[in-house]
């Protein structure tokens, strides 16, 4: 199944590529305008392999704005948006999709189903074998900590924290080549955030997974993140770790967003 | 890994098909050409008139069945001109002013060669003139000292109840009070029998009345002298298709001649008597020839007479129950998509939307009115189940747009993220998301329909409209009753099996 999957992938972003790309992303010029909010003007944006890449900026800022360009929601005034060095195809979005991963601030799963029926729901869909699709199903579990008694239950009947769990359990089903996650953990109490950031950053480790994330927590950002990504009014202000973003400030706004979000230690 | 299988959308989709095919006896009544169809309005002396036109036929050889109680005059001259109906009993008067609309007198032979431009013929009149008039309680009249319409000019406070087809005719109210130049302060319109109740309780003074209504002689009434000839004559015929076979033709013709007024008020009295139309029809034969009185008691007789109330009460509820839910299964069929539609906006989703509430706003006895003259319809089942398709489209096209808009966007979005095509998206999310809203739809245009399936009998489609129409008009209420209490208890039945149909369809992750 895994060869099957790597072929698709190979047809659909590979075709003709002689040399490798290490982004697997690669938004070039994308602008995208609607009335007045969350516009994004002029974006480049590299997604690199393997690494957890974060967005971070004041809301309203356009960062979800961009996931919703990569995963298809919305479509770019202009602009390319490439995956793996290959323009992305209207066409083929649906394809796309299952290579990817989303979740959502409150989860995004569907009260209809339980924790088990939205998890299998897309590879149920395609039609993958039973005992392969509940193998993975134990392996997700016990990789997001969720324990398996649970899979029963319907989203109402779960904590907020078990949602999320299980709402990332459902993006990695098929083993998706990218995962964009849009403030996974903003509706969350401390504690439970907490816990599910480590896990996060295990899963994110062990998995290789290439990841990039939508947060407006600074400690977030660099406790998950390998690059971190400014975006104000649409625009992305400056690019690289935190100790780049403290040290050399591209402007006064990137001084202002640190300092507005000092940690206690710092009081 | 107990129910590791959930209900996938088949069998979801699976059970609502289920529950809509329950009534296994969704046949369409198909009504064999050969026999005659006789028709008749909704009164007393027409069904009469019918039930004995029927025996005649039968008499003689010749299959007939007899559709009780269709309606109006245009309903039922429609019905006849399109050939939905063979014969129905009419009146002269009612032919020159509502169906020639003439308003001079015409001769019999004008009549006649009007109607055969028609493909329409007219038997000879049948004995009896039952024209128009109006009554008043005996001891109110003598109270007042009134004799004649003439001397109605002097009490203007005398209150006039009158049928809502006196009022519009054409030889009805309007020109009755110019002729005589009446000018009362207050008329009313009511239906027929209920007015009689009216007169008895003082609540009208004065109204219509057919001269031949065996009403007259038992509430004690007297007929007002039409002393300065305002009504026509209304002499009693058989209107028939000439492309009835000839035998049937002499059959009916045998009829001329031989019904004289008393005679008809008898027959009307002992059908208000014994409610029973096809025995005051036997009373015919029994006074007519000794070789009719032989035959006596086969035929006819075996379809209403005799029959017990269980097994009536059965035969109402199940034509109903087949009315309501064929109808039903027709709205949920059509309406589901249409809400599908409708929920995306649009041109298109507002002017279904806006068909659906016109269709709703038409009164019920309006849309079958309209329903009748086209040519599928007609006067049969399948109008009446046209009618209650669309009167119940409107709740389920609604609830199953609103079901579909209210789904949170950021749930659709995850259905279109996770890769899902758009049925998938459609089976899978919306309309399981939906389920609680469609089935409250469905649920109300279901109590609608057992309701104004009652309505179906005016078209003479049966159910349990039939005991309470033919109530109405005998002025019965343990008749009116007999439809009116299991049509209550129908609806509060049909009202708690979608209850108990919404914990089997609506998936439990939506009803915590």
């Amino acid at each position: 199944m895994d060869r099957w999957r790597a072929l698709v992938w190979r047809f659909l972003f590979h075709r003709g590529k002689l040399a490798a790309v290490s982004a697997l992303v690669q938004l070039v010029g994308v602008s995208k305008t609607f009335g007045d909010a969350a516009a994004v003007h002029a974006i480049d944006l590299s997604v690199e392999r393997g690494k957890t890449t974060v967005l971070i900026g004041p809301s309203g800022c356009g960062k979800s704005t961009l996931l919703r360009l990569i995963i298809g929601l919305l479509q770019p005034d202009s602009g390319q948006i490439q995956f793996d060095g290959t323009q992305l195809r209207a066409d083929k979005i649906d394809i796309v999709r299952r290579h990817v991963g989303y979740v959502i601030q409150e989860g995004g799963l569907f009260p209809h189903l339980t924790a088990r029926g939205n998890i299998l729901l897309m590879a149920r869909h395609l039609g993958r074998p039973k005992n392969e699709m509940l193998a993975r199903l134990s392996e997700l579990c016990a990789l997001t900590r969720f324990p398996e008694n649970l899979l029963g239950r319907y989203p109402l009947e779960l904590s907020g924290g078990q949602r999320q769990r299980v709402s990332l359990m459902r993006a990695l089903m098929l083993s998706p080549e990218l995962l964009l996650l849009d403030e996974p953990l903003g509706a969350l109490d401390p504690l439970v955030r907490a816990a599910l950031q480590k896990d996060l950053k295990e899963i994110f480790a062990r998995l290789r997974q290439t990841a990039l994330l939508v947060t407006h927590d600074l400690a977030e950002a660099a406790y998950l993140g390998d690059e971190i990504v400014l975006v104000n009014e649409g625009r992305i202000v400056q690019q690289g770790s935190l100790a780049d973003l403290r040290e050399k400030p591209a402007s006064s706004f990137v001084s202002e967003f640190i300092n507005a979000q000092r940690s206690l230690a710092v009081i | 890994m107990r129910r590791i299988w959930n209900p996938g959308v088949q069998e979801w989709f699976g059970r609502i098909l289920i529950f809509s095919w329950i009534p296994g006896f969704l046949i369409f009544s198909a009504s064999a050409s050969e026999q005659v169809q006789i028709g008749s309005k909704k009164f007393t002396e027409s069904y009469v008139l019918g039930e004995i036109a029927k025996r005649t036929l039968t008499d003689a050889g010749i299959s007939a069945e007899h559709r009780q109680g269709m309606g109006g005059t245009i309903i039922l001259w429609e019905a006849l001109r399109s050939g939905q109906i063979d014969v129905y009993p009419e009146y002269t008067g009612t032919i020159t002013q509502e169906i020639l609309k003439r308003s001079d007198e015409l001769t019999f032979e004008q009549i006649a060669n009007e109607l055969g431009k028609a493909g329409i013929g007219m038997t000879e009149p049948l004995g009896f003139n039952n024209t128009y008039a109006l009554v008043m309680l005996r001891s109110r009249a003598g109270e007042l000292g009134l004799h004649t319409i003439t001397d109605l000019k002097n009490h203007p406070e005398l209150k006039f109840g009158l049928t809502h087809e006196f009022l519009d005719r054409q030889d009805g109210w309007r020109p009755l009070a110019q002729h005589y130049q009446l000018n009362p302060q207050n008329v009313i319109g009511i239906d027929h029998a209920l007015g009689y109740g009216a007169l008895g309780k003082g609540s009208v003074d004065v109204k219509d009345a057919y001269s031949t209504d065996a009403k007259i002689s038992e509430n004690d009434l007297v007929v007002l002298e039409d002393d300065r000839q305002f009504f026509p004559q209304y002499k009693a015929v058989f209107l028939f298709r000439y492309a009835l076979p000839t035998p049937a033709i002499e059959a009916l013709r045998k009829l001329e001649g031989t019904i004289k007024e008393a005679k008809m008020t008898r027959l009307n009295a002992e059908a208000e008597r014994t409610k029973n139309y096809t025995r005051a029809a036997n009373l015919y034969f029994e006074d007519s020839s000794g070789s009719t009185r032989l035959r006596q008691g086969y035929g006819v007789a075996s379809n209403t007479f005799g029959e017990t109330f269980p097994h009536k009460l059965a035969r109402w509820t199940a034509r109903h129950l087949e009315l309501a839910a064929f109808s039903l299964l027709l709205s949920v069929l059509v309406g589901i998509p249409l809400g599908i539609f409708a929920s995306r906006g649009g041109a298109i989703g507002h002017a279904i939307l806006g068909f659906a509430g016109i269709v709703q706003t038409i009164p019920s006895l309006a849309l079958l009115a309209l329903l009748v003259p086209l040519p599928f319809f007609g006067i049969s089942v399948r109008t009446a189940i046209a009618a209650l398709f669309l009167y119940g489209l409107l709740p389920i096209v609604r609830n199953t747009a609103t079901g579909l808009q209210d789904i949170p966007r950021a749930l659709r979005e995850s259905a279109i993220a996770l890769g899902l095509s758009p049925a998938a998206r459609l089976w899978q999310i919306h309309l399981p998301m939906a389920s609680r809203s469609i089935l409250a739809g469905i649920k109300t245009s279901a109590v609608i329909n057992v309701g104004t399936a009652t309505l179906a009998a005016l078209i003479g489609a049966g159910g349990l409209g039939e005991p309470i129409l033919s109530g109405l008009n005998l002025n019965d209420h343990a008749t009116i009753l007999q439809g009116a209490i299991p049509a209550a208890i129908l609806a509060l039945l049909v009202q708690s099996l979608f209850d108990l149909l919404d914990r089997v369809l609506i998936p439990k992750g939506l009803r915590l």
